[in-house]
């Protein structure tokens, strides 16, 4: 099998990304502490996320990192006994201010979770469900745009014949691309990935990895991953969490290679986590 | 070795015992319906259902029974459906963890218990004594009292059974919590709310104590619903206690009406569900 990583590669394109014009910050965290009621899960995390970049965050379980991913669209906010504390700086605003409304901000920070997550209606409907929230579009202009964000999502050739057939009719790689097609279709600023693959065999995981390349020419993506080859294969900056803390960020290339703490270290060679 | 030959013995006698039992639940329902049939089905004849009640030996039928059973039971699920569907997603949606959501639990589920004959006396005292009159209203609202608390329970728990992940996945895309529930819960739970409502429906149309102290029953042909009502439930109770060959054999054959309409109606939904899907 060919899906071993071919770390050479890895790095050698983690460079190049390195080497890329530096971003504008897109969203940026200013000392956020957050709870789940008493048990205080982020610790003072200060973070910024570049524009149309593929920012990575890695370490153990219950480390923070989907908790972090879960405050920057608000999901946590579902939860009561969850709280945040701090800024989230996008576009001018506080994310966690009371004044913005949490359904606008989902529009624009989107999210794909770790298990697909189809709704029990056609491919079609799945995604016109989440475009028609904010959006009144027309017969035509919802095809148009339910194939553009199928073709974005490298679904389109397989879904084209059967876009009105149920969405859980399809293989789990599929699912989980039409989620992302989901996703696009409102046409977020950002999207954050929840251990995207972790729940897919490794031919769909190698096609959603390059769909991740693909989607950073326009949106600004943040994943959680548990698989360290992915962070290196897919991410420009790479982050490390570690019990609620950050421990290191920077561009993946440096972090996979020659990272500044021993911690970091250690969770790369897999002495713990 | 001896631990296995035991292990081996209790397994066989647990799988008898189990199988057993079964096997008695569904000889026990058998019978039942060997029953029904047997009785009901000589009974039957086009004069059950376009004659009225008449008096022994005068040749009557089921007609003002089945019809008036028809209109309270439709009435009591246009009422009741609506209520308890809103208040089973209020336990499983909105309320979910809250005080108020576990004490209207509570109430449900003392409500879900209470004898039929209590809430035909409630619906008396409420309906019956300040209007003037056993009418189809209070019938229709006792059997509405019924039907309430099956469908509060099925729908909380078939919108419980609804993956936390699918919500989070129409929330994340910026939908509002009422749509996240009429489009996505109540579609993905879709099934086993209308399982819940024919469950109710059932349990309406075989009760005869909630309507005794409020519809009454009629032997005339009325569709006033301000009037007192025929019901099959009570149509069987009278014509099967009295002395009549006749009519001992109506009841059978309303009996077996009541039976063949639930299951038929069961069967129908559930294969439109299936073909929904």
């Amino acid at each position: 099998m060919n899906f071993a990583p071919d770390t050479s590669i890895d790095i050698a394109s983690a460079v190049n990304r390195a080497t890329a014009p530096s971003a504008e910050p897109k969203l940026k965290v200013e000392k956020l502490n957050f709870y789940y009621g008493d048990n205080h899960a982020l610790k003072n995390i200060n973070f910024t996320i570049p524009e149309k970049r593929v920012t990575a965050m890695i370490g153990p379980s219950g480390c923070g990192k989907s908790t972090l991913l879960r405050v920057f669209n608000r999901m946590y906010q579902l939860y009561p006994g969850q709280r945040a504390e701090g800024k989230i700086h996008f576009d001018g605003g506080d994310l966690l201010s009371k004044n913005l409304d949490s359904t606008v901000i989902r529009s624009r920070i989107g999210m794909v979770f770790q298990k697909p997550t189809p709704f029990p209606m056609s491919i079609y409907d799945n995604i016109a469900f989440g475009v028609k929230l904010h959006e009144s579009l027309s017969k035509s202009q919802m095809d148009e745009r339910v194939e553009w964000c199928l073709r974005k999502a490298a679904i389109w050739e397989e879904t084209k014949d059967r876009l009105h057939t149920s969405a859980l009719g399809m293989s789990g790689g599929q699912q989980q691309r039409l989620c992302i097609a989901r996703t696009i279709a409102v046409r977020p600023e950002v999207i954050l990935l929840d251990e995207p693959t972790s729940a897919l065999d490794p031919i769909s995981t190698s096609k959603i990895e390059d769909l991740i390349d693909e989607l950073k020419q326009e949106f600004t993506i943040v994943i959680v991953t548990h698989n360290m080859q992915q962070a290196a294969r897919c991410a420009d900056i790479t982050s490390f969490f570690y019990l609620g803390e950050l421990i290191e960020v920077g561009p993946s290339n440096e972090i996979f290679t020659n990272p500044r703490e021993a911690r970091t270290r250690d969770y790369i060679t897999g002495r713990f986590g | 070795m001896a631990s296995l030959a035991r292990r081996r013995t209790t397994d066989y006698v647990v799988k008898a015992i189990s199988t057993g039992f079964a096997a008695l639940s569904l000889v026990l329902l058998a019978w039942i319906l060997w029953t029904l049939l047997s009785r009901g089905l000589p009974a039957l004849g086009p004069h059950v259902f376009t004659k009225i009640t008449a008096p022994p030996g005068a040749g009557g039928g089921l007609l003002n029974a089945i019809v008036g059973s028809l209109i309270q039971i439709g009435v009591a699920l246009i009422v009741g459906t609506p209520i308890g569907l809103m208040c089973g997603t209020f336990l499983a949606e909105n309320g979910r963890g809250t005080q108020v959501a576990n004490v209207v639990r509570f109430v449900n589920d003392v409500l879900l218990s209470a004898p039929s004959i209590l809430i035909g006396l409630f619906v008396y005292q409420l309906l019956v004594v300040p209007f003037g009159g056993f009418s189809g209203w209070a019938g229709s609202a006792a059997l509405a009292i019924l039907v309430i608390p099956v469908v509060v329970r099925t729908t909380e728990d078939m919108l419980n059974l609804v993956p936390i992940g699918l919500r989070e996945a129409a929330f994340a895309l910026g939908a509002p919590q009422w749509k996240v529930v009429t489009f996505i819960t109540w579609r993905a739970a879709r099934a086993g709310i209308v399982t819940g409502i024919l469950l109710a429906l059932a349990r309406a149309a075989g009760e005869t104590a909630p309507l005794l102290f409020t519809s009454l029953g009629n032997n005339g042909w009325s569709l006033n619903m301000s009037a007192p009502m025929a019901s099959l439930p009570i149509a069987i109770y009278q014509y099967a206690a009295s002395p009549f060959e006749d009519w001992v054999a109506l009841a059978w054959a309303g009996a077996l009406i009541i039976t063949v309409g639930v299951l038929t109606l069961n069967v129908l939904s559930r294969l439109a569900l299936a073909k929904m899907k």
